[in-house]
C-alpha cells in the first residue's frame, strides 16, 4: 500500500509545519520591533536574542542543569505517588470519598502561595525546587490515572472474574495495562507542569538555575539574556516531553493513538 | 471430560445428546432482587429449570427481563436473592471452574495478540501452558482462525473477534459454556454464519451451552430446547423442545417446522411485550 513512504512524509511535515510557523512568528517579531520602534529595554530583537543564546551557550547549560534535575525529581515523585493514589482512590470508593474532594480543593490554592513557605522550611537548595515542581505535577497524574483505572468496562471484569482471577491479576493483567493509556497522558501533562513549578521553585529562593537566571537578567533588564533563558527553558520541556512520548510508543504501541498502518482487512 | 483430558482435537467427541440426560446446570427457586434507593426492583421470578449434559437450551426474552442476571448468577458473578443454583451437584456461590462465557462485546484485550487472549483463562488459573497452548491453537483452527493468532484484536473484524472470544471461553475445557447475547453486536449475514459456527462447535465440543438471546430464528436454529421469559419480573413463560434434526443448515429456517416454531415463539411477545 506504500503506506511506510507515506508515514516518512507524514513524518517529515509534523516536523516541518511547526518549524515554517516559528520562523513565521519571528519574522513578524523582527517587523513588529522595526515598525512600531519598540525600544530594546522592552522587546529585545531576534538576532540579539540569538547572539546572547550562542555567547552565553555554556552559561545557560549550567543554569540549566539544576532546574532539568528539580524537573525530573518532580515528576518522578508525582508518578511514584501519584499512580499508587490513584489506585487507592480507584479501589476503595471509603478512600475516595475521604482524598479526592481534598485533592481537588488543594488544587485551587495557587502553588507560588506555598513556595516561600518551601524555602522557609526547607531552605536554598534543592529540595523545595523539587517539592514545588511535585506539587503541580502530582495532580494531573492522580487525575488522570483514576479514570484510567476506573474506565475499566464492567463486563470485562465480570470476564476476569469469571475466570476465577484473584484482585492481583485482575489488577496486573487488565486495570493496569487499561489505564496506562490515560496514564500516559497525565504524565505528560505533569511533566510539562514540573518544569513550571521548578522555576517557581527558583523564583522564590534558589541561586542557580533558570528560574534564578530569569529573575536576575529581568532585573538588570538584560532582556536578551532572559528571552535566551526562557527559549532553554522551552527546549527543556519539550526535550523531556519528547522523551516521554518515546517511552509512551515503546509501554503502549497497540493503544490507538500509536497504531499505524497495521490495521489489516478481514 | 475432566479438566486434565488430553488437549481437544476438532475430532472430538461428538454431542452427548443421546446419553442418558444428566443434569448439569439445576436452577431451584432461582429468583433475584435488586435492592436500590427506590426500594427493591424484582427482576426475576422464581425459577425452576434443569439443563442437561451436551444440551444446548436458548433462553429469549424482551429487554430487561433479566436474562443477563440469570447467566450471571449461573457464572456466580451474582448471588441470587432466593433459591439456589446447582452445577454439577454443588452449590454456585462463586465463579467456577468448570464454566466459559462469551458476552456480547468480544472483550479482547488490545495489548494481547490473538493466541495470548484465548490462554487468558489459562494463565490466570495457573494451567499447564504447552498443552493448553496446543487445544488454544487447535480451537482457533476449528474457528478458521489459524493465521492471525499472533495479530492483534483490532488487526481483526468484528466476527473474527467474537470466534475468538469463543475459543478463550473454552481453552480450559469447561463443561459448561454461557452465551450472553454472543452475536448481538454482528450484521445479520454474519450472524448466521457464526451461528452455523456456533453450531458446529458445540457438536464437535460435546460442551453444555446456555446461550441469550433477542433473536427467535437464532434461538430456534441453535437450541435443544427454547425458554421463553416473560418482561420484568422475568419468569419462564414456556419451554419448547426444537424437533429439528443436526446438523441445522440455514435452508433449513425455511422448513415449516421451523417457521411453525417461531411463530409460535413470537406470538409470547405480542402478547407478553415488545420483543426485536
Amino acid at each position: 500500500m506504500g503506506g511506510t513512504e507515506s508515514t516518512r512524509a507524514g513524518r517529515s511535515l509534523t516536523w516541518l509545519r511547526p518549524l515554517v510557523f516559528l520562523v513565521l512568528l519571528v519574522v513578524v517579531w523582527d517587523l513588529a520591533i522595526r515598525v512600531f520602534r519598540i525600544p530594546p529595554y522592552q522587546v529585545p530583537a531576534p538576532e540579539d536574542v540569538v547572539i546572547t543564546l550562542w555567547r552565553e551557550w555554556p552559561m545557560l547549560l549550567r543554569e540549566a542543569w539544576p532546574t532539568t534535575v528539580a524537573t525530573l525529581w518532580g515528576f518522578f515523585l508525582s508518578a511514584a505517588f501519584g499512580i499508587p493514589v490513584a489506585m487507592l482512590i480507584a479501589g476503595s470508593k471509603t478512600v475516595e470519598s475521604y482524598i479526592y474532594p481534598l485533592l481537588v480543593f488543594s488544587q485551587s490554592i495557587p502553588k507560588i502561595a506555598i513556595a516561600p513557605l518551601l524555602v522557609v522550611w526547607f531552605g536554598f537548595g534543592m529540595l523545595p525546587k523539587v517539592l514545588s515542581a511535585f506539587m503541580l505535577g502530582f495532580f494531573p497524574v492522580v487525575v488522570s490515572a483514576v479514570q484510567g483505572f476506573k474506565s475499566v468496562e464492567p463486563d470485562m471484569m465480570d470476564l476476569v472474574r469469571s475466570m476465577e482471577a484473584s484482585r492481583w491479576q485482575i489488577f496486573r493483567m487488565v486495570s493496569l495495562p487499561h489505564a496506562l493509556p490515560a496514564i500516559f497522558s497525565g504524565l505528560k501533562i505533569s511533566i510539562t507542569l514540573a518544569v513550571v513549578g521548578a522555576v517557581v521553585g527558583e523564583f522564590v529562593g534558589s541561586n542557580s538555575g533558570i528560574g534564578f537566571l530569569l529573575q536576575r537578567s529581568i532585573g538588570n533588564f538584560e532582556l536578551p539574556t532572559m528571552f535566551a533563558a526562557l527559549i532553554v527553558l522551552a527546549m527543556i520541556g519539550v526535550i523531556l516531553f519528547w522523551l516521554l512520548d518515546v517511552v509512551e510508543r515503546m509501554a503502549i504501541p497497540w493503544h490507538a493513538s500509536q497504531r499505524q498502518d497495521l490495521i489489516i482487512a478481514a | 471430560m475432566t479438566l486434565n483430558s488430553a488437549p481437544m482435537t476438532t475430532s472430538a467427541a461428538p454431542a452427548a445428546t443421546e446419553a442418558a440426560a444428566r443434569p448439569v446446570i439445576e436452577i431451584k427457586g432461582v429468583a433475584k432482587t435488586y435492592r436500590t434507593r427506590d426500594g427493591d426492583v424484582p427482576s426475576l421470578r422464581p425459577l425452576d429449570f434443569t439443563i442437561n449434559d451436551g444440551e444446548f437450551v436458548v433462553v429469549v426474552g424482551p429487554s430487561g427481563c433479566g436474562k443477563s442476571t440469570l447467566l450471571k448468577m449461573v457464572a456466580g458473578l451474582l448471588p441470587p436473592s432466593e433459591g439456589e443454583i446447582h452445577i454439577e451437584g454443588r452449590v454456585v456461590t462463586r465463579p467456577q471452574r468448570n464454566v466459559g462465557i462469551v458476552f456480547q462485546s468480544p472483550l479482547l484485550l488490545p495489548w494481547r495478540s490473538v493466541l495470548d487472549n484465548v490462554m487468558m483463562p489459562v494463565e490466570v488459573k495457573k494451567l499447564p501452558r504447552k498443552e493448553y497452548g496446543l487445544r488454544a491453537m487447535a480451537l482457533l483452527k476449528m474457528v478458521g482462525l489459524i493465521g492471525f493468532e499472533k495479530k492483534y484484536p483490532w488487526q481483526l473484524s468484528g466476527g473474527m473477534q467474537q470466534r475468538a472470544a469463543i475459543c478463550r471461553a473454552l481453552v480450559h475445557d469447561p463443561k459448561i459454556v454461557l452465551l450472553d447475547e454472543p452475536f448481538g453486536a454482528l450484521d445479520a449475514m454474519t450472524r448466521e454464519r457464526m451461528n452455523v459456527e456456533l453450531q458446529r462447535i458445540h457438536r464437535e465440543t460435546g460442551k453444555t451451552a446456555l446461550l441469550i438471546t433477542h433473536s427467535i430464528p437464532e434461538a430456534v436454529f441453535l437450541a435443544d430446547r427454547i425458554l421463553v421469559m416473560t418482561e420484568r419480573p422475568g419468569a419462564i413463560a414456556a419451554v419448547y423442545d426444537v424437533p429439528l434434526k443436526r446438523p441445522r443448515t440455514i435452508d433449513m429456517m425455511a422448513d415449516p417446522v421451523f417457521v411453525a416454531l417461531t411463530q409460535t415463539v413470537r406470538k409470547h411477545f405480542n402478547v407478553e411485550g415488545e420483543i426485536h
